[in-house]
């Protein structure tokens, strides 16, 4: 099989783009969004012509809520965001915008988050995304616990923990970079579909490993099995199911980001993204892996 | 087997049951059962306050949050918003004991009204007049007339709108005219009685967050604990004071932490497109399902339709609330529901390919993809139920649906396709039989 024989080349792509990934989250770090920090997002769209952009500024800097970031969106609508505001100074916004009710405005869209919902909904976040890494750890430490020859259960479980990771974080720094180039931020829904990643890459990687486990077994002889050879077998056997459950789930997500609403985009994104490489690295990081960890014990 | 094709003839009847269940029951202009929209696809406004309990008895908080929510959801109600939604969250450990009070006001896109009118309290107050000589306050205003500062010329007592049990609303027989009918509980039934034996003849004035309503003359003591006021209401005035008085006062105060509206096109726009994306979502699937498996694949794009209609109509009874990121659950549960019959053709395939007839290639493929299935399904509903417990309702949508699809699925995909599959074996294992059951696409 030539992802054993030439496993290191895959080894070294996957570290190059984890790698690559930490250090654009490190250099150019995530804009969080205000469902995690707090502040107001408004949306309006003019009826008539659409007041320029620097006028409206220049209205705005006189207001009593600070500063706020003006942002043309779609044809005839601006998106402001700002602090959190109150009921006042919603008005108050809604009136400089509309020049004193000049021009006519709808208000298509507006979110006030207080600071403190912010920092509760973090807290869960944060709370989930180690809930569900150990839920996940343990469930691929039950589901091998009948391997242990000529690898032990438990490097496959870790084996499978770090799949896990570069899975997750390749999507997270391609949002990084996305985020850089058109605004995109961390928001509940990202969280989300960090978490959906982790759930459904895991399944992929477990299809393969159920495979050398199913291999393993059926060999009579155990001091005669040649792992290397056994592992590139299941691969055979395997990639193309494996290849083949992935495409149908990112058939529908490229389905949901190229035509589905405005607000879900980035998720399917983020998700194509997670389960594209979740499917790469169960056959060409995970599988490898497992030889490496083998041909490594032997030495020994 | 005559008796699976039988089965599956039952089940392709029941599925096209359910599916016109699912059409005939959006059809009209009153549906029965219709896909109920969240906020962010129907416009509307949602609300979160946080409830200071911190006066509250420890024990004593669960039942003044449920109170809480009562209290708001009869001022909800009021406003005559169709399928509000009051929800108390919180407490405990994820929260760090703070309590929430959520409200989902659909339609509704006047956040100022809105907020007015959960915040507001009615205050009913009783006065009495005050002892005689006090003097008479009055004030110039800027036309430089004199105006008397009625005020001044009442106190307080202890009845209030607390010791209120009943409002309601009636019609002066002789006028017509809208008056609203008073009735006190025991406390209250003992102070207005002692507060009209004391000013039989006096005037006890009845205010309204803080402004006289009416100045009635009392005649003779009242002991039945009933009092009508009677001011000049329009009869939507009267109507709405009497809910709101019903409604009573917050057993604990809130403030507003956050607050959103959603304009209801922005709303229907994101509706469509998701719809857009369901189907061509659904038709590159089957595309693919067809191409590579043949005729498994056409199986389980029927046990895909299946599935569907399955998921749609169980929106609609249970009702979930669908919201843009519940529709991208349900799409990419579409994805991961085929996922089952792809390990399981790909099985079968492998069982063919090693040379075993149709007959005993099919039951072998599914038990030995069974597994596989199981685990990888295992993964996806610990993720559902993890993410529907972190929820905001926005989450809670999307674990929900994928969560009810990866179960559904594992009904349709395993159980339905076989069945289907064993009920048209009477290909039998010619040549032509093999090349429907071997796929596509690959060697």
């Amino acid at each position: 099989m030539f992802i054993i024989e030439h496993k290191k080349i895959f080894l070294i792509l996957s570290a190059v783009l984890v790698t690559l990934s930490i250090f654009s989250i490190f250099i150019f770090g995530i804009k969080v969004g205000i469902d995690f920090k707090g502040g107001a997002l408004t949306e309006v769209a003019f009826l008539g012509e659409r007041p320029a952009q620097n006028e409206l500024e220049e209205g705005l800097k006189s207001s009593s809520f600070g500063p706020v970031l003006l942002q043309p969106t779609g044809e005839k609508g601006y998106l402001i965001k700002s602090r959190d505001l109150t009921e006042a100074e919603h008005a108050e916004l809604l009136k400089i915008l509309s020049s004193d009710g000049k021009n006519q405005l709808t208000e298509t869209n507006f979110n006030s988050i207080g600071p403190s919902v912010g920092r509760e909904l973090t807290r869960k976040a944060i709370i989930a995304v180690i809930l569900v890494s150990l839920t996940i750890i343990c469930f691929i430490a039950f589901a091998f616990r009948k391997v242990s020859r000529p690898v032990s259960s438990w490097k496959y479980g870790l084996i499978a923990v770090a799949t896990l990771l570069h899975d997750v974080a390749i999507p997270v720094g391609i949002f990084v970079i996305l985020s850089r180039l058109y605004g995109a931020e961390l928001d509940t829904l990202f969280v989300v579909a960090v978490l959906t990643v982790l759930g459904l890459s895991v399944s992929d990687t477990i299809v393969i490993f159920d495979r050398i486990r199913e291999n393993l077994k059926s060999q009579a002889n155990l001091a005669k099995i040649d792992f290397s050879e056994t592992v590139g077998r299941s691969l055979k056997q395997s990639f193309a199911r494996s290849i083949a459950t992935s495409l149908t789930v990112i058939l529908v997500l490229l389905s949901l980001f190229f035509f589905g609403p405005a607000s879900t985009k980035y998720f399917a994104l983020m998700l194509t993204a997670g389960m594209f490489f979740g499917t790469y690295s169960s056959i060409f990081l995970a599988s490898p892996l497992l030889v490496l960890v083998e041909e490594r014990q032997k030495k020994k | 087997m005559w008796g699976k094709r039988i089965l599956a003839l039952i089940i392709l009847i029941l599925a096209a049951g359910i599916g016109f269940f699912v059409y005939k029951s959006e059809q009209g202009p009153l549906p029965t059962h219709p896909f109920r929209l969240g906020l962010d696809l129907f416009g509307g406004s949602h609300l979160v306050y946080k409830a200071d309990v911190s006066q509250v008895p420890g024990g004593e908080v669960s039942d003044s949050m449920d109170a809480l929510r009562d209290v708001i959801e009869r001022r909800v109600n009021l406003f005559g918003v169709s399928e509000p939604v009051v929800q108390v969250q919180g407490g405990g450990f994820i929260s760090q004991g703070e309590h929430q009070l959520i409200v989902d006001l659909p339609g509704v896109t006047d956040l100022e009204k809105a907020i007015e009118m959960i915040g507001q309290t009615p205050l009913l107050e009783f006065k009495v007049e005050a002892p005689a000589g006090t003097p008479q306050k009055a004030t110039v205003d800027e036309e430089g007339k004199i105006v008397l500062d009625v005020d001044s010329q009442f106190i307080s007592t202890e009845l209030t709108g607390r010791y209120l049990k009943k409002a309601s609303l009636e019609f002066d027989p002789n006028t017509r005219e809208p008056m609203i009918s008073l009735q006190f509980d025991d406390t209250g039934t003992t102070l207005f009685a002692e507060i009209t034996k004391e000013n039989v003849g006096k005037i006890v004035a009845i205010y309204l967050d803080g402004a006289p309503i009416s100045t009635p003359v009392v005649r003779e003591e009242i002991p039945s604990g009933q009092a009508i006021i009677s001011g000049s209401f329009t009869p939507t005035e009267a109507k709405q004071l009497v809910g709101r008085l019903n409604s009573g006062a917050l057993p604990v105060p809130i403030t507003l932490l956050s607050k959103q509206t959603i304009g209801a096109t922005l709303g229907g726009s994101a509706v469509a497109a998701g719809v857009k994306a369901a189907i061509i979502g659904f038709l590159l699937v089957a595309l693919f399902l067809i191409l590579r498996y043949r005729l498994p694949g056409l199986v389980a794009v029927v046990s895909l339709c299946i599935f569907i209609a399955i998921m749609l109509s169980l929106f609609k009874l249970i009702p979930v609330t669908l919201t843009a990121a519940g529709i991208a659950g349900f799409i990419i549960s579409m994805g991961i529901a085929v996922d089952a019959n792809v390990l399981i053709f790909e099985r079968v395939k492998e069982e063919l390919r090693s040379g075993k007839t149709i007959a005993d290639a099919l039951p072998a493929g599914f038990s030995r993809a069974w597994l596989a299935i199981r685990d990888s399904n295992i993964s996806s509903i610990l993720a559902s139920i993890i993410l529907f417990w972190f929820g905001t309702s926005l989450i809670k949508g999307f674990a929900l649906t994928l969560g009810m699809g990866v179960l559904v699925s594992m009904f349709s995909a395993i159980t339905i396709t076989r069945i289907f599959l064993s009920a048209i074996n009477f290909l039998g294992e010619g040549k032509a039989a093999r090349f429907l059951f071997l796929s596509g696409l690959s060697k």
